[in-house]
């Protein structure tokens, strides 16, 4: 009772890395509250799901396996999450800022009139003091969260409603498996005893998902260009770099937005999150929104024009000049200095 | 078949286009330094009726929106563009409510309108980007929902089909009238506002706006019963006041930051061919790049 719950998302057999992630987010702030990490996984041929999920530190795994519940539908999902923390209690429920979390989450929480926050940043445990009522709640879960189009960030509290319910998206938090060999319950639920035949009344007639086809998340270096490059055209210098640093190409929202470049490539709060270990902006100008995006880069080089250009403050190195002019002179010396 | 489609629009600031001067000092929004606009997905989500209602003649497109009196400017556009009628949910006692507080006055609102098929609105507004009233009132008022709609196909036999985006590709879902759906950016656009419908509405107002103009137009509005632009209060709606605005949300804004990034030191560098091969070599050797 009363324990931090993660809600998996599961495609084709897998689960999501963002759910993964909240699994090793949510095993610390458990370590924190001092109570246990429960994980719902709920589709369609789960039998060895336990084995994906258990490693990163999952106490008690609930489990749902039955005809209709993949691919997600809202309704048969909402119903298994509202009818399963009726029972349970949870004080913190955690899921994905996706299609499908984002979809699922406000069903629940309007249920349970329980408070949700969309898309936090950050995740916290700590006390909450209301002046007006003269309160103290201890060990809340402080919801962090960009507000306002990203210029601000704002810190959500719940203070009497549970669960406290939190999307996050996807790349923000690390995962990090906690132990192969982690002992956890597992739970088969009967799902028709939480769901209705009646949720069924959304059907899902065709289904196409492609593979991501970039691997943005996961490279160690990125290239990446804003409105700055000035044309498509120019974008194929990024390429040319990357091609030769092994390196991925990402773009900020004003470059996807001029057509430069394909949408699955955008980096920002409304894009991917990243963490590389190197970090080239070109003609990037630096809006909030992209720097949310990229600010755990360990380096970062800013190739642009405008000496005042808002990205320049986090660079560590600033080459002032134009992509066009840049890019060649550092392939060329790359060639020339790697062997 | 005639159709009743109510659109949730929201009257928004533009935090698209925030400038220099939209914070201010203090570290609080400057609102006046943003316009209000009609939240962008919402417009998606008009324009998705008002196909509805080309393809069935008969249907009505009416719009609900919840703000201050000057919220009424959303009913006038939808109108402009080709709705048929708005109501304006305004009430001091719906002031600061979160999500789930204002999908509760929605919803009453919604049973309020009673008669409807279709209840759309746009994914997500742009000053809060949680997509959630649109699952909440659906929730609330004890029906399915499709989100993420990229564009509504057909109506079949009472059941709705929807193309919508998911996380990596498209799917195509079908369910029964009456539904919620939510919008995309990345459908449609909305049409833009018609000359005739302009000249038709541009004079409906609601109650308080005629008397803050304190013009007696009586008359006028009395024969034109179409430029008489309902507004709703939390009685009108039959709303328990426990449930809307501040007292009925369960989330609390603990603290607000501007945001500031830690500066780091930074070298700058010219355009040169020596400083750019320093800097490649510098990288190569300490294994950042090669």
């Amino acid at each position: 009772m009363n324990n931090l719950f993660v809600y998996c998302e599961i495609e084709e057999g897998n689960v999501a890395d963002v759910s993964l992630e909240l699994l090793t987010k949510g095993r610390s702030l458990a370590n924190q509250l001092n109570c246990q990490l429960e994980a719902i996984a709920a589709g369609t041929g789960l039998e060895d799901i336990d084995k994906q999920i258990i490693p990163y530190g999952v106490d008690r795994l609930h489990i749902f396996d039955a005809p209709g519940l993949y691919p997600y539908t809202s309704l048969p999902h909402a119903s298994i999450l509202i009818n399963l923390f009726k029972e349970e209690q949870p004080q913190i429920c955690l899921m994905g800022a996706t299609v499908i979390g984002r979809d699922l989450g406000p069903r629940v929480s309007s249920a349970l009139t329980s408070g949700l926050t969309a898309d936090c940043t950050a995740l916290e445990i700590g006390d909450h003091e209301d002046k007006k009522e003269n309160k103290v709640y201890k060990n809340l879960l402080y919801q962090i969260r960009p507000a306002f189009g990203g210029n601000i960030v704002a810190t959500i509290v719940n203070p009497e409603h549970r669960p406290q319910m939190a999307t996050v998206r996807e790349g923000v938090m690390k995962k990090q498996i906690l132990s192969p060999d982690y002992k956890g319950e597992i739970i088969r639920h009967e799902a028709g005893k939480y769901v209705n035949d009646t949720d069924f009344v959304v059907k899902v007639i065709e289904r196409h998902v492609e593979k991501a086809q970039n691997n943005l998340k996961g490279a160690p270096i990125i290239v990446a260009g804003g409105y700055g490059v000035g044309s498509k055209e120019n974008f194929q210098l990024l390429f040319d770099l990357a091609k030769i640093l092994n390196a991925e190409v990402g773009a900020s929202r004003a470059a996807v937005d001029a057509g430069f470049i394909e949408h699955d490539r955008q980096i920002g709060q409304t894009g991917i999150t990243v963490r590389p270990k190197l970090y080239i902006a070109c003609g990037i100008s630096g809006q909030i929104q992209h720097i949310a995006g990229m600010q755990e880069s360990s380096m970062i080089i800013s190739i642009n024009n405008d000496p005042n250009a808002p990205i320049n403050a986090i660079a560590d190195y600033v080459i002032n000049g134009t992509v066009e002019d840049v890019i060649p002179k550092m392939i060329k010396y790359y060639k020339q200095n790697s062997k | 078949m005639n159709l009743k489609i109510v659109v949730l629009a929201k009257q928004v600031p533009d935090t698209r286009n925030v400038g220099k001067d939209a914070m201010k000092a203090d570290g609080t929004i400057n609102r006046a330094a943003l316009p209000a606009i009609f939240n962008p997905e919402d417009l998606n989500a008009l324009e998705q009726a008002l196909r509805l209602k080309d393809q069935y003649p008969g249907s009505t497109v009416t719009i609900l929106t919840m703000g201050p009196g000057r919220a009424a400017d959303i009913i006038r556009e939808g109108l402009f563009r080709g709705a048929d009628n708005g109501y304006l949910l305004t009430d001091r006692a719906f002031a600061g409510a979160d999500t789930l507080a204002t999908s509760y006055a929605l919803a009453t609102a919604i049973r309020k309108i009673k008669d409807f098929d279709i209840i759309i609105g746009g994914r997500q507004a742009i000053d809060g980007d949680t997509a959630q009233v649109g699952p909440q009132v659906a929730e609330k008022l004890g029906l399915p929902q499709i989100t993420y709609a990229e564009e509504i196909l057909g109506i079949n036999n009472g059941r709705i089909t929807v193309k919508r985006h998911i996380d990596g590709g498209v799917e195509t879902v079908e369910g029964p009238l009456p539904i919620v759906i939510t919008v995309n950016g990345s459908a449609a656009p909305c049409r833009p506002r018609n000359a005739k419908l302009v000249q038709k509405y541009k004079h409906a107002k609601t109650v308080t706006e005629k008397q803050q103009g304190n013009l007696d137009y009586t008359e006028l509005y009395n024969k034109r019963d179409y430029l008489n632009l309902v507004e709703w209060s939390v009685t009108d709606v039959n709303g328990d006041t426990a449930q809307c605005g501040l007292s009925g949300s369960p989330t609390k804004v603990k603290t607000i930051q501007n945001i500031v990034f830690q500066a780091k030191e930074s070298k700058t560098l010219p355009a040169a061919d020596r400083e750019i091969e320093d800097l490649i070599v510098e990288l190569l050797a300490n294994h950042t790049i090669g």
